[in-house]
This record gives structure tokens, C-alpha cells and sequence, in this order.
């Protein structure tokens, strides 16, 4: 770590924008002061770009707000300086700080719906904080923004600041908070996590717009993110985080091709899961002609799916496309309008509460945040003792008896049986809500999203429990997800879907491998690569190819 | 598995477990951080509730017993002296906590178990269910509360078990109000789909699944209810269709004492005071423990609210 920071600080030691030293921050909660960062030095130059890494909860948001000199309502610094520009930041009144803030170091948020103000009209917004600096006129402030809006790639910039939030897409809210941050031209901008929200194909005009803006006029940026191959395509240099610590850094290049550290190195290698297709013979559930529609919106257009027993059959498609409506139709809690549900050769009855308990067993659900999956004031052993005791009619020592063997199973201990979800990781949630699934002995386990608000690590692990546990169980999985390489990792078929329709569907190679239809297309080549050429030369292609920009050619929120 | 050089356990994911309090424990952290404020709520409510449970110990005398003189000033055998017909007023304001906050009490709670279930059924249900009761309750909270009890009053006759029953129906609307808005917020989480795809019945998702997760803006609205009601209670009693005599109760004793406050300059000088005194007491009984309850609720609420300090 240190040779690393050396070898950078004589690059040029007058251009250091920021330098942090043995910055340490508390966090208040549970009546007690727990540390969150323990002593992480950070250099950044002019015009460097560096990723911040790590798993959730590795301490990555606090140390790029701390560079700013702000920590959250509950922390602390507690030792350490931040040197902005010959400035110390953290102990700075919050008087002074209002004048760096905002105007000399911005910051982009992660949810940019969150984070606009609903009331007020997007060019307003963009031009507040240049505004207050007051060296600039409004109309050269105005003018300037729709330039930035150009460079961004946003449509029509000269009127899309006339709109208010709602009224433009993720995608674009996000370049419109790029272009936010960057009206005041400040010298740092943090962008934390501003692609995670984003469907994979909106996210490659996102990356490309920022990294293009951020090198036009030449501003440094810390760059947060939990995606490997996000970093890859942004940053000069990369910081390895865990546990409020530092791991490794080392500029792009070498981290991506030789990282030092065993934890980086298994950081790395978690996207090479794979495993080899099987076709199955017996259909346990088939979906036919289902149309279904939330309210006068119609949803689903006529989508089949069949699912063998003991396979797993990825969903994959971007958000909006049906996805989750069709796990929805298949549990009852979304009536379909047109076509059938047939489970284990029976007509399923389309509504939930005319199905019998019987019935719901054998269909289980696991849910992408596991957060709000579980009950947070019931314990584990209540969790996972529940569907035992209503579909098996196991009480006492004996249900106790079973959550401990299903804690085992997946891979936790008895150790857990009294622990609240607040006391647990974001991967050991997960790991409980499967075996609150498994409790119930299903057929089958629809699993919406599940390892995609996870870090890679813990997904690998999540997706390695799942596999072993088809194996010994022969659950069959419908697996939701938008992520190829977890598809990857686990499917033998895939339903493509687009729009509430099935646009391909077969084997796991044959799917993967071209042709493909334009959609198929379009989504796998927007799959970040562990290659930092990999943006530029899909943009190339794409240029050559005339493929056009999925967040321009107006797929408006459908909300 | 493919687990890579570092052996990557689920159990060791988190870097510190955290180990969790007893509720004692909590309790006394809780407590050592206790404003002034809640402090004086506490204990003001700590000396109602022993004046509340042991009235009948502590009074010299019977409730409604009368003496020979009436407006008595204060002396050694009755303290606060006595009322227009001869009762000894320490006695009635002992009896008057008993029935006032006794009964402000049950109302509350009877407000809250209508208000409450209501709500968490028109939560759950949103359909036409939710329709009709919210539209009902609207109905109700258009109407002035101290108007529709007085008239309720009015035709059912001034008994206790009436007042509480209407009463508890006219403050049941704010619970309902409250309990909806805050299981709105609970009915979306996964986990209440995730009880309704196992097939739980509502009863269950009621009580098992949401109740617990929306108790603290239930216990803090609970608490400042308590006040409404309370003085809801004495504000019926100082009109005359409240708590009937010879049940002691503070609002209609203000009432009984009243005319002392314009009266006051016909009494003997040195007594003024005291005789002064006589409406102001029962009114300062209602006035503090009103005080005191919001301290606590206003502490509890902040606890609760997750806010921290920046």
C-alpha cells in the first residue's frame, strides 16, 4: 500500500488536490461509538479519477463524503485530516465549508429520483449552486448548462431543463445530476454509486457521458462503486476498501491484472462462476398466453414459459419488462387476464386465496432485498420456524430441532436461531429468506433479483448455496435477474424478455451465443466487461454498427 | 465449491456482531439519558398513579361525605377546606383522580382497540372496505367533537358507560387515521407479501406481521390521546354532562368552585386566597398531569423518531 501512494505523490506533488491522512470516523448507533473508518490515507491529483471499492458496509460513502469533509448525522471524525487544496476540511466551520461545498466539490448521489427536489424545474436546479457563487450572470449559467446537457448526450438539451423530475427517466436524471455538478466546474466531484439504480443498457451511455465530461475539463473524481467492472472502465487508479480499511490501490491496470491481496484476488474471481446447462425432461410448471395488466396498463403480452423439474430457468430483461409482473402471475397475487398457470399437471386457480395451502407450499418466493423480506422484530428461528409450523404443523423442540438442521444447510449455525435481521450481513439475510423458502420442502423457488443487492463475493456464495441445494433437493429456481453473469453462473434455459414480452427463449448457449436478436443484443453487449478498453471498444462498435442510444430513443418511465 | 484462496465463511460475513442488550439494560441506558423534562413527567405520573390506586387510603375522608360547613376556609380538619354543600376538598381531588384519570384512561384504551383495528384492516384491505370506514370517519371528524358528545350525551343520558362509549368513538377516528397512515407504510414491505403467499389469514398479518413494526407512533399518539381525552372529560363534566355527582371528578368540581373566582372580594380578606384557591387546585391537578404526559410523550417520541443530532 504504501510504495503504491509514494510512487503517486511524486508525480507531481504540487497538483494534490486532496490528500487524507489516517482519517478516522465513529458511527453512533446502539448507544455506543463503533468505528466505520480506521485510518485510511487517500491521495488524489488534478484530473485523477479514483475508484473507491468494497463490499456494503466497507465503509466506501463515508470515506468519499469525508473527503468532502462531511460525515453523516451520527458520525465523527475522530482523528485524521482532510487537506483540500491547502485547506484542513474536517474540522472547518460549517460556515466555511458552504463555500467549497456544492461549488468547488460536488457530489452525485446514487438515487437521482431521491435526490432532485420534485418542485422545482431541472435547469433551476442544475444552475442553484453556480448561482450562489454569483461570478456568473443566470443567462451565462443557463446557456452553459444546456451546453453541459449536450455534451452529456441528454435529448433535446435545449428544453429538457424546462421539465421537472418526474418528467424525465432515470437515465437522464442522472446525467442531468452530472451536469449539476459539474456547472460550477468544480475541482472534485464524488460520484457515489451513480449507475447501481440503472438498468444495464442505460448504464453504458451514463459511464460513457460521465467519464467523457469528467476529462474534458479535466476534474478529479472519486469514483464509488461495488462493481469491479464499472471501476475498470472509470478510474486511473483503484483503492480496495474492507472493514474501514484499506486492502490495496494500484493504478487500473495492475490491480485488474496482478492485485496483490488474497481479498482482492477473490473479488476477481467471483464472475468466472459458471456452470454446464442441463436439459430437463418432465415440465413442472407451464405458463401459457398469460396477458396480465396493473390497472388499464397492460403488462404481459401473451408470455409462455415452461419450467422443467429441478432446473432453473433465468428471467432476464431490463426493468419494466415483465419480469417480476410474471413471478407475480405465477403466485396468485397478480390475477392474469388471459391464459393459464399449470403446476405439476393442474390448473392453477388464478387468484391467491382460491389456491390451496397445499398448493402455496410447493411455490416459494425469495425476494431481492432481503431487508424488507424479513419481519424486522421477529427473530430467525421465528422467521424460519413460521411455515414450518404452518404447512408442516412442527412446534416445539421439534421446529426448533429443524431450524437449526435448515441454519446449517445454508451454511449458518445454531448461533443464529435468536438474532434479529438488524444483527445480520446483507448475505446471511438472503441465506435466512432461502431457508425460510426451503422450510416450506417447495418445488419450486422464484427468486426475484436475489443476489443483485449483494456484493460479488457474497453473491458468489449465495448462488453456490442455491446450486448445492438443487442438487440434493431437486428444487427447480424461475430466477429473475437482469445480470448475465449470474445467469451464467446458474441457469440451464433463458426467457429473454422485453417490453411484457418473450423476445427469445431456449438453451443457456445457444441464448448466449450469437446471433441474437437486436434486443439480446443490445442487452449482453451492455454487460460490463473486467476489461478497462471494454467502453471504449463497445462504443466503437456500436458507432460503427449504428446501434442508438436505449435512454434517448424514448423509453420514458412508464410510471 | 469454488471458493477461491480465502475461505470465505457465511458465518464470519460481518466484521463486528453486534451483541444485543437485555431490556433492562436498554432500559437503563435509556433512562441515564432521560431530559429534565421527561424526568418531571415521570415522576409527576408516578404520583398520580399511586394517588389513582390507593385514593381510598389516602383521603381523610369518604367521598361523598358531607359536613355541617359548607365553604369551609382551609384548616386542620379539612386541609383544603370545604366545597358549597360541606364535602372536604382533599377528598374529592383524591376520589377525582381515581374517576377522572380512571376513566379518561379506559376511553382512550377503548379508542385506540376501535381505532386501532380499524385501521390496520382498512390498511390490509384498500378496497371498499377502506373506502366506506375512511369516508365514515371523515363523516365523524366533520362534525365538532364537543357538539356530537353533548348531543350523544344528550339522548343516551349521562351515564359513565355512555361517556366512555362515546367518547371513545369520537377520539377512535384519530387512531383510525394514525393506525392506517402508518401501516400503509408496513402493508407494501415483502414481508407481509411473503405472509399472505404462505397463505396467512389477516388476523395473523394484523398482529404478527404489522403491529409490532408500527407501535411506537401508536403508543406516543396513545399518550397525547390520553390528554384530549382527559380533558375532553372535564370539559363535559364543567358543562354538566360529564362525570355526575356524587362521583368526584376535577371538571365538574371547577364548576361547583367557579363562582369563587368573581366572588373572592366578599370573603373575609385573609381568606380571600384560599377561597381563591378552590376552583384553581382541581384545574391545576388537570393542568399537570397534562403537562407531564406530554414531557414523557415528546421524550419518547424522540427516542424513537431515530433522529440523531447533527
Amino acid at each position: 500500500m504504501k510504495p503504491a501512494g509514494c510512487a503517486m505523490s511524486d508525480r507531481a506533488s504540487k497538483d494534490l488536490l486532496l490528500d487524507m491522512k489516517n482519517v478516522h470516523i465513529e458511527g453512533f448507533a446502539d448507544e455506543r461509538w463503533h468505528p466505520i473508518i480506521k485510518g485510511v490515507d487517500l491521495q488524489l491529483h488534478r484530473g485523477e479519477v479514483l475508484g473507491l471499492i468494497g463490499e456494503s458496509g466497507a465503509g466506501k460513502s463515508t470515506l468519499g463524503k469525508a473527503a468532502m469533509g462531511y460525515t453523516q448525522p451520527g458520525c465523527r471524525f475522530t482523528a485524521g485530516e482532510v487537506m483540500f487544496d491547502g485547506q484542513e476540511l474536517s474540522g472547518m466551520k460549517i460556515k466555511d465549508k458552504r463555500h467549497i461545498w456544492g461549488t468547488r466539490i460536488s457530489y452525485v448521489a446514487q438515487s437521482a429520483a431521491a435526490s432532485f427536489n420534485p418542485a422545482h424545474r431541472l435547469l433551476d436546479q442544475t444552475i442553484r449552486a453556480s448561482k450562489r457563487v454569483g461570478d456568473r450572470s443566470e443567462q451565462v449559467l443557463k446557456s452553459d448548462a444546456v451546453d453541459l446537457f449536450r455534451r452529456l448526450n441528454l435529448p433535446e438539451p435545449e428544453t429538457i431543463g424546462l421539465r421537472y423530475p418526474h418528467q424525465v427517466s432515470g437515465g437522464q436524471l442522472q446525467r442531468v445530476m452530472t451536469a449539476m455538478a459539474m456547472s460550477p466546474r468544480p475541482d472534485l466531484i464524488i460520484f457515489d454509486e451513480p449507475t447501481t439504480a440503472l438498468d444495464v443498457t442505460t448504464q453504458v451511455e451514463v459511464l460513457s457521458s460521465i467519464r467523457d465530461l469528467v476529462a474534458q475539463f479535466n476534474t478529479a473524481a472519486i469514483y464509488i462503486t461495488h462493481d469491479l467492472a464499472v471501476v475498470a472502465q472509470m478510474a486511473d487508479r483503484i483503492k480496495v476498501l474492507r472493514y474501514g480499511e484499506e486492502v490495496e490501490q494500484a493504478d487500473t491496470r495492475t490491480m485488474l491484472s496482478s492485485p496483490e491481496q488474497e481479498y482482492t484476488k477473490s473479488l476477481w474471481s467471483v464472475r468466472s462462476l459458471e456452470k454446464p446447462e442441463k436439459s430437463g425432461e418432465e415440465i413442472l410448471l407451464t405458463i401459457e398466453n398469460i396477458d396480465a395488466a396493473y390497472g388499464a396498463s397492460k403488462v404481459l403480452h401473451d408470455v409462455s414459459i415452461k419450467l422443467p423439474r429441478g432446473r432453473t430457468v433465468a428471467v432476464v430483461g431490463e426493468s419494466g419488462s415483465g419480469k417480476s409482473t410474471t413471478a407475480r402471475v405465477i403466485t396468485g397475487l397478480l390475477p392474469q387476464l388471459n391464459g393459464t398457470v399449470t403446476f405439476d399437471g393442474a390448473e392453477l386457480p388464478r387468484r391467491l386465496r382460491d389456491r390451496s395451502k397445499e398448493q402455496l407450499r410447493r411455490i416459494q418466493m425469495i425476494y431481492q432485498m432481503a431487508d424488507t423480506a424479513m419481519n424486522p422484530r421477529q427473530t430467525v428461528g421465528e422467521i424460519i420456524g413460521r411455515p414450518l409450523e404452518f404447512y408442516l404443523g412442527l412446534r416445539g423442540k421439534e421446529q426448533e430441532r429443524r431450524v437449526i438442521e435448515l441454519l446449517e444447510m445454508i451454511e449458518l449455525d445454531a448461533s443464529f436461531y435468536d438474532r434479529l435481521p438488524d444483527e445480520l450481513s446483507g448475505g446471511q439475510k438472503q441465506r435466512i429468506c432461502i431457508a425460510r423458502a426451503l422450510a416450506a420442502e417447495p418445488d419450486l423457488i422464484i427468486c426475484d433479483e436475489v443476489t443483485s443487492a449483494l456484493d460479488q463475493i457474497v453473491q458468489e456464495g449465495i448462488l453456490n448455496l442455491l446450486q448445492r441445494l438443487q442438487g440434493e433437493f431437486g428444487i427447480a429456481y424461475l430466477f429473475i435477474t437482469h445480470d448475465i453473469a449470474t445467469v451464467r453462473a446458474i441457469s440451464d434455459e433463458i426467457v429473454v424478455m422485453w417490453q411484457g414480452k418473450v423476445v427469445e427463449q431456449g438453451m443457456k448457449q445457444q441464448i448466449l451465443s450469437p446471433p441474437h436478436p437486436a434486443y439480446s443484443e443490445l442487452l449482453l453487449s451492455s454487460v460490463p466487461e473486467m476489461d478497462p478498453d471494454w467502453l471504449d471498444n463497445l462504443l466503437d462498435r456500436r458507432k460503427h454498427e449504428g446501434v442508438s442510444d436505449p435512454a434517448q430513443t424514448g423509453q420514458d418511465p412508464e410510471r | 465449491m469454488s471458493d477461491s484462496q480465502t475461505q470465505h465463511s457465511a458465518i464470519a460475513e460481518t466484521s463486528t456482531v453486534r451483541v444485543r442488550r437485555t431490556r433492562w439494560q436498554r432500559m437503563r441506558i435509556l433512562l441515564s439519558r432521560a431530559p429534565l423534562t421527561a424526568w418531571f413527567g415521570m415522576v409527576v405520573v408516578a404520583i398520580y398513579a399511586v394517588v389513582t390506586l390507593f385514593a381510598p387510603l389516602l383521603a381523610p375522608y369518604g367521598e361523598a361525605e358531607v359536613f355541617s360547613r359548607g365553604d369551609a376556609p382551609w384548616s386542620r380538619e379539612h386541609l383544603l377546606g370545604t366545597d358549597r354543600i360541606g364535602r372536604d376538598v382533599l377528598t374529592r381531588l383524591l376520589y377525582g383522580a381515581r374517576n377522572t384519570v380512571g376513566i379518561a384512561l379506559g376511553t382512550t384504551m377503548l379508542a385506540l382497540l376501535i381505532g386501532g383495528s380499524l385501521g390496520l384492516i382498512a390498511a390490509i384491505n384498500r378496497s371498499w372496505l377502506d373506502q366506506i370506514i375512511s369516508r365514515a370517519v371523515d363523516t365523524i371528524m366533520a362534525i365538532p367533537g364537543l357538539i356530537f358528545a353533548l348531543m350523544l350525551l344528550a339522548i343516551f343520558g349521562a351515564s359513565i358507560l355512555s361517556l366512555i362509549l362515546i367518547v371513545g368513538i369520537t377520539y377512535a377516528t384519530n387512531f383510525f387515521r394514525l393506525t392506517r397512515s402508518v401501516s400503509l407504510n408496513v402493508v407494501v414491505m415483502d414481508y407481509v407479501e411473503a405472509a399472505r403467499l404462505r397463505g396467512e389469514n389477516m388476523v395473523w398479518i394484523m398482529a404478527r406481521e404489522i403491529l409490532p413494526n408500527i407501535l411506537p407512533p401508536l403508543i406516543a399518539e396513545f399518550g397525547l390521546r390520553f390528554i384530549f381525552v382527559f380533558l375532553f372529560i372535564a370539559s363535559l363534566s364543567f358543562l354538566g354532562m360529564g362525570i355526575q355527582p356524587p362521583t368526584a371528578d376535577w371538571g365538574s368540581m371547577v364548576r361547583e368552585n367557579a363562582h369563587w373566582i368573581t366572588f373572592v372580594p366578599f370573603v373575609p380578606f385573609r381568606d380571600a386566597f384560599f377561597y381563591g384557591l378552590k376552583p384553581l387546585l382541581p384545574a391545576g391537578c388537570i393542568a399537570l398531569l397534562t403537562i407531564g404526559v406530554n414531557f414523557i410523550v415528546d421524550w419518547f417520541i424522540h427516542e424513537t423518531s431515530g433522529l440523531r443530532d447533527v
